[in-house]
């Protein structure tokens, strides 16, 4: 369980990380909280040439409501972000699902920004970032580039973020009006998702009126689904179109089958939660 | 073992209240460097990918996974591990793991010591639900957990109740 050789660099500017990254691309790995990474260096499934450690940049920690925004910094700790009360007020989403994430001394060292620039299909982060809406600031050498959530998540584990940029931190739009609604099953608390659920859902005069949503550990990557968001919306059963819409993980310990049995059974539970809410 | 030319960083840090100031591989993980360079091994490495949860040790006040940091990173920072745990939780939970014989061989222990602490100091009056919830990543091999949520619940009580002095 020994990593394989690597060398180690610990910038303490942005632009001293940026100016490795461009220099090195994909060669230099960054490493933010390092809670799936090095697992995964020592397993040897990453084999990384240059380790560019995140931790000594500074202020990319930060959570605050700016212009009518919640920033959160991609360095921030998920344990930070959990017991934060801009995050309570702004995005609880965020709070119900970090409950899910992984266990307490792995949310105390873990990142937003690493757990959103892995891409695990299991994760609940990014699938909350579709239904949150939120904005993905990213910084290369070259200087900054927004990139909606929506656009962000690209495939299994995979990203828009090029080699040579770095995510700095999201933005979360305001919701005022809006409900959060996150559920997910796993074997064990703490366990990877077999299949969760992140809804935002819109009231307006005793009626559900937009929802956004996303499922995690269902399909490689976390996505929209336009027709799904519309059947919750109606009222309608928007687990019985599941079939026709999803493209379920299979694995040998979940099924690609019943993977999409418990993601029609979130499905209706939120759409019976959010409906009696509103 | 690592070869003899494994590429080396230097790391000064504070561990157990103590400056330290040394060399380590740089593909050492907390853990084992504070086993192999200091002679620490009261946190103990089980699964070495970050599942278990025996490599436990404080860095930074936080309680974190000895085997998923790197020695490197802890330069600078302050690391505290069960050998020189204080507090009155860490107290309180010693007393009562011995009373409801929470521990068999004693691998975890240290692991489940320095996370129930840290539930109560977030949680002075935690359910057996949240009990089982905050160590849920700590592997017991030997107890079926019982035991361990009974003392860290009895703890807790006896911290209530002003029963523990502090270490």
């Amino acid at each position: 369980m020994t990593p394989a050789r690597f060398a180690y660099v610990r910038p303490e500017t942005l632009d001293a990380a940026l100016a490795v990254l461009a220099r090195e691309g994909e060669g230099a790995m960054p490493l933010a909280g390092g809670q799936s990474l090095v697992p995964m260096m020592a397993m040897r499934v990453a084999r990384p040439a240059l380790l560019l450690d995140l931790n000594r940049l500074p202020g990319l920690e930060a959570i605050a409501v700016v212009e009518g925004a919640l920033r959160i910094g991609a360095m921030a700790r998920h344990a930070s972000v959990l017991a934060h009360p801009a995050v309570a007020a702004e995005a609880p989403l965020l709070a119900m699902a970090l409950r899910e994430v992984a266990h307490p001394a792995i949310r105390n060292r873990g990142t937003l920004g690493g757990s959103l620039s892995l891409a695990d299909p299991a994760a609940e982060l990014p699938a909350c970032m579709l239904a949150l809406d939120a904005t993905m600031v990213l910084a290369s050498a070259a200087g900054e580039r927004r990139i909606r959530a929506a656009e962000f998540f690209i495939g299994l584990y995979a990203t828009a973020r090029r080699p040579d940029e770095l995510l700095l931190r999201v933005e979360i739009p305001r919701a005022a009006g809006w409900t959060a609604w996150f559920e997910e099953v796993a074997r064990r608390r703490g366990d990877y998702a077999m299949a969760g659920l992140a809804v935002m859902a819109r009231r307006a005069g005793g009626l559900i009126a937009e929802a956004r949503l996303s499922f995690c550990g269902v399909e490689p990557a976390p996505r929209r689904l336009p027709e799904i968001e519309a059947a919750l919306v109606a009222g309608a059963d928007a687990a019985a179109l599941l079939p026709r819409l999803a493209e379920p993980l299979g694995s040998a310990e979940t099924p690609a089958p019943y993977r999409l049995h418990l993601a029609q059974v979130l499905l209706r539970r939120a759409t019976e939660s959010l409906h009696a809410a509103a | 073992m690592l070869p003899p030319d494994e590429p080396l960083a230097e790391i000064a840090c504070t561990v157990n209240g103590r400056r330290v100031a040394g060399r380590t591989p740089l593909r050492q993980t907390l853990v084992e460097w504070l086993r192999a360079e200091l002679g620490l091994t009261g946190s103990h490495v089980g699964c070495a990918h970050g599942v278990c949860g025996a490599c436990h040790v404080r860095l930074d006040g936080a309680v974190v996974r000895g085997c998923l940091v790197l020695a490197v990173q802890a330069d600078g920072g302050t690391v505290e591990t069960i050998e020189a745990a204080t507090g009155p939780e860490v107290a309180a939970l010693r007393e009562a793991f011995v009373a409801h014989a929470a521990l068999q061989c004693g691998f975890c222990t240290p692991g489940m010591i320095l996370q129930a602490a840290e539930l109560l100091q977030q949680n002075p009056a935690p359910t057996r639900e949240e009990v089982r919830d905050h160590l849920s990543g700590n592997y017991c091999r030997c107890t079926g957990y019982q035991p361990i949520v009974d003392a860290v619940a009895s703890a807790a009580r006896a911290m209530q109740a002003g029963g523990v002095e502090g270490a």
